[in-house]
């Protein structure tokens, strides 16, 4: 057992973050933030960077890398909020021509949980392909035959929504072993990303509170500050471990249970990135509530991505099962 | 990022394994918690089964009589003896896991032929005076004067909190050698011998009822210069040696345990009946019991990155602040979890309605001085803000 990242995995890491750091700026997701949330152009880039064609074999044109290598990248979108159906698309790399290069946008719709309804869409008008994924397999339809209406004021301005009141049964691609490995996998990539939300939340808070002084010291020295970012901190590392646990588990599934530990990372990856990006509002103070600051961004993100791939109180309900189940 | 042990590992795994199937049961019952003699018997008893099957102290070096188990073995041992539900160090564990490691690092020859052998053996039992009345979680200001006598020092101070010292034969003694100096820099690290003249010990009861830790009454006690470890008035960086296994897999074994004790409250709550429904049908004590077995492996999972580090750099991360933090924190919970599912019947300390109150509560009750002992969470966190996130001090 070595369950640290490999220098080669630091590496990829920080390709991305270096990426993400000049590309993925707070100026670019204001602008997005008005103009529908979804960049064709970066996409390309992203696609570029190897996002969607990680895990593909190599054989068929990918990096033939595992869910280790894709949280890590995962955890930096997630931190640069970097906006689109990101994970959609990259399950969708050997699935769906085109998704592993960029040049096709896939988007889904997981239909496999407790409560789907009402189908909500997003970066609808960016895809090219809408995977419906169900307990018994995944269909794949032409996004611009689902009667839809958009979505005026969508909760993450990145977000983009389209409502569907009802949905075609688009052409079956895959069978119910494959809808439960992608739900698996799906989770565990959203859980990457919100691991990278409590990281980036916790970031911005501290270094927010070495600058920005009252009663003449810098906020970052008044210990119930400093008690909110130390829990920020515990959380963050609880989620980190729980998320690469789950990509270890995912990768070789001898070492344990896959679905306890998926859902495992959801569940506390959720946690965290729900209660640091609030207490890094709090930490803002009058700041914290405008627009203009960006933790607003992250807190939002949290709720889209915690309603995918099965809600924290949906994982919470599989492993209470699990306990139960303990000989 | 490979969760995979090792054949070695799992190989370490079935002989331990079945070891502990035939050993544990064979071992009998712990006896009543308020009995301390029969207890220290009960804990030096297992202490020196796992010796005789070369099982005691695996982490220490292969020349004290350990097994220089890796990290990841130490791993798999915590694992299986809380699957086996066996005895764990109990009142041996300052000598396990602090005295005996602190002299291995810092120790004369000859103090560790004295005393690593009989820690080892559970012949030696081991407290730890560091906390004084007026020094805890400032424990650099404690006060306890030793005055060099000669070939001895002349010990005056007391001493609380101190856990088994009815028991024990040694105790780690922090002691002031330089009352003029700054106050990390006067302190002593001593080997006090509890049965020298002017030790008195008074017990105090603590809120589970039993009378585990005491005060220490130091009068003119007369300890021998050689018993001190480290050089005089270094013994702050002795202590931090001492501390710095507590970072380790200290809590291991306490945290992969809680478990047992999850699964435990499941079963209990599919028992209870209210309302003409099983504890178990109610939705939200179902969640609470999945969202602690979710912090419980995630907890897990973070020992794991720990240990994977320290077996690379040898010391054990600074995150594990964080463990120490986040466990004692998660194991209140499920006290709280364990009480909800008794009901009434947790108003009674001894199992009533086929319900295991007596185990749950027991449970329950030491959880609360988790998060106090061994350095409180406001201290932990004060750690966390200070020396990984670089806040600046409050003044
Ligand atoms: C079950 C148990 C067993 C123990 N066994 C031993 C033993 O065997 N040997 C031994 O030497 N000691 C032992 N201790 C003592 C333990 O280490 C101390 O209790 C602990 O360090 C706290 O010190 P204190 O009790 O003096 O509390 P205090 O330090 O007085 O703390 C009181 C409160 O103030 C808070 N506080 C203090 N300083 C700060 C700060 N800077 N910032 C924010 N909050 C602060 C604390 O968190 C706490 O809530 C034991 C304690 C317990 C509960």
């Amino acid at each position: 057992m070595d369950f640290r990242v490999t220098e080669t995995q630091q590496e990829l890491r920080n390709a991305v973050h270096s990426f993400c750091r000049t590309r993925v700026t707070v100026s670019l997701l204001h602008e997005l933030a008005t103009k529908g949330g979804f960049d064709r152009s970066l996409w390309q880039e992203l696609a570029e960077l190897g996002v969607f064609s990680l895990r593909r074999p190599e054989a068929r044109g990918g990096s033939g890398l595992g869910m280790a290598e894709a949280v890590l990248v995962f955890e930096e979108l997630g931190r640069c909020l970097a906006p689109g159906p990101l994970v959609w698309s990259h399950l969708a790399a050997d699935l769906v021509g085109g998704a592993a290069s960029g040049a096709v946008v896939v988007g889904g719709l997981d239909l496999a949980g407790a409560a789907p309804a009402p189908y909500l869409v997003e970066h609808r008008d960016a895809l090219g392909v809408l995977l419906i994924l169900k307990p018994d397999g995944v269909a794949r339809l032409d996004p611009k035959r689902a009667p839809v209406r958009p979505v005026a004021t969508p909760l993450d301005p990145l977000t983009p929504l389209h409502y569907a009141e009802q949905l075609p049964d688009g052409d079956r691609i895959a069978g119910a072993d494959a809808a439960r490995r992608l739900r698996l996998e799906g989770a565990t990539l959203v859980a990457a990303q919100l691991l990278g939300v409590a990281e980036a939340t916790l970031e911005v808070a501290v270094s927010y509170a070495k600058i920005r002084e009252q009663f003449g010291r810098p906020i970052g020295s008044f210990q119930a500050l400093k008690h909110m970012m130390a829990d920020m901190f515990a959380r963050q590392e609880l989620a980190r471990a729980a998320v690469y646990a789950a990509a270890a588990t995912l990768d070789h599934p001898e070492v344990g249970d896959v679905e306890r530990a998926v859902a495992t990372a959801k569940l506390v990856a959720a946690e965290a990135a729900m209660k640091n990006s609030r207490a890094c509002i709090q930490l803002h103070g009058g700041m914290g509530y405008t627009w203009e600051v960006p933790a607003h961004y992250y807190f939002k993100r949290t709720w889209v991505l915690e309603s995918l791939f099965g809600t924290a109180d949906e994982q919470a309900a599989i492993l209470a099962e699990k306990t139960a189940a303990a000989p | 990022m490979d969760l995979r042990y090792s054949e070695a590992d799992e190989k370490f795994r079935g002989e331990f394994r079945s070891w502990l199937n035939d050993a544990v049961p064979a071992y009998g019952d712990p006896p009543p918690p308020h009995d301390w003699p029969a207890r220290r018997a009960y804990d030096t008893g297992w202490q020196r089964t796992l010796y005789q099957a070369g099982y005691a102290c695996i982490d220490w070096p292969k020349q004290y009589g350990g097994r220089d188990a890796s990290p990841t073995e130490q791993l798999v041992y915590f694992e299986e003896i809380a699957r086996a539900r066996a005895p764990y160090v109990g009142i041996n564990f300052v000598g396990i896991k602090h005295g005996g490691p602190t002299l291995i690092a810092e120790g004369t020859p000859e103090q560790k032929a004295r005393h690593i052998p009989r820690i080892l053996k559970g012949e030696e039992v081991w407290c730890q005076g560091f906390s004084e009345p007026g020094a805890g979680s400032d424990l650099a200001s404690l006060q306890t004067r030793a005055v060099r006598d000669g070939d001895h020092y002349v010990v005056n101070g007391h001493k609380i909190w101190t856990t088994y010292a009815q028991v024990a034969d040694y105790c780690e003694l922090l002691v002031r050698t330089d009352p003029a100096a700054p106050k990390h820099k006067g302190i002593s690290w001593l080997i006090l011998p509890m049965n020298l003249p002017g030790i008195e010990i008074g017990p105090l009861r603590t809120l589970v009822g039993e009378g585990e830790f005491n005060e220490l009454f130091l009068e003119d006690v007369r300890v021998p210069v050689e018993d001190r470890v480290g050089a005089e008035n270094d013994g702050w960086r002795v202590t931090n040696v001492t501390l710095r296994f507590e970072r380790g897999t200290a809590f291991a074994a306490a945290i992969y345990s809680q478990q047992e004790f999850l699964a435990d409250i499941a079963r209990a709550a599919r028992q209870v009946t209210r309302d003409d429904a099983r504890a178990w049908d109610d939705t939200a004590l179902r969640k609470e019991i999945g969202h602690a077995q979710a912090e419980l492996d995630a907890l897990w999972a973070m020992v794991k990155m720990g240990v994977s580090e320290s077996s690379k750099t040898g010391v054990p991360g600074i995150a594990g602040v964080a463990v120490k933090l986040l466990y004692s924190e998660l194991d209140q919970r499920l006290g709280d979890l364990a009480m909800r599912v008794l009901g009434r019947a947790g108003l009674s300390r001894d199992d009533v309605g086929g319900l295991p109150s007596k185990r749950f509560l027991a449970t329950a009750l030491k959880s609360i001085s988790l998060t106090i002992a061994a350095g409180t969470s406001q201290i932990q966190r004060n750690i966390i803000a200070e020396r990984i996130l670089g806040l600046p001090k409050e003044r």
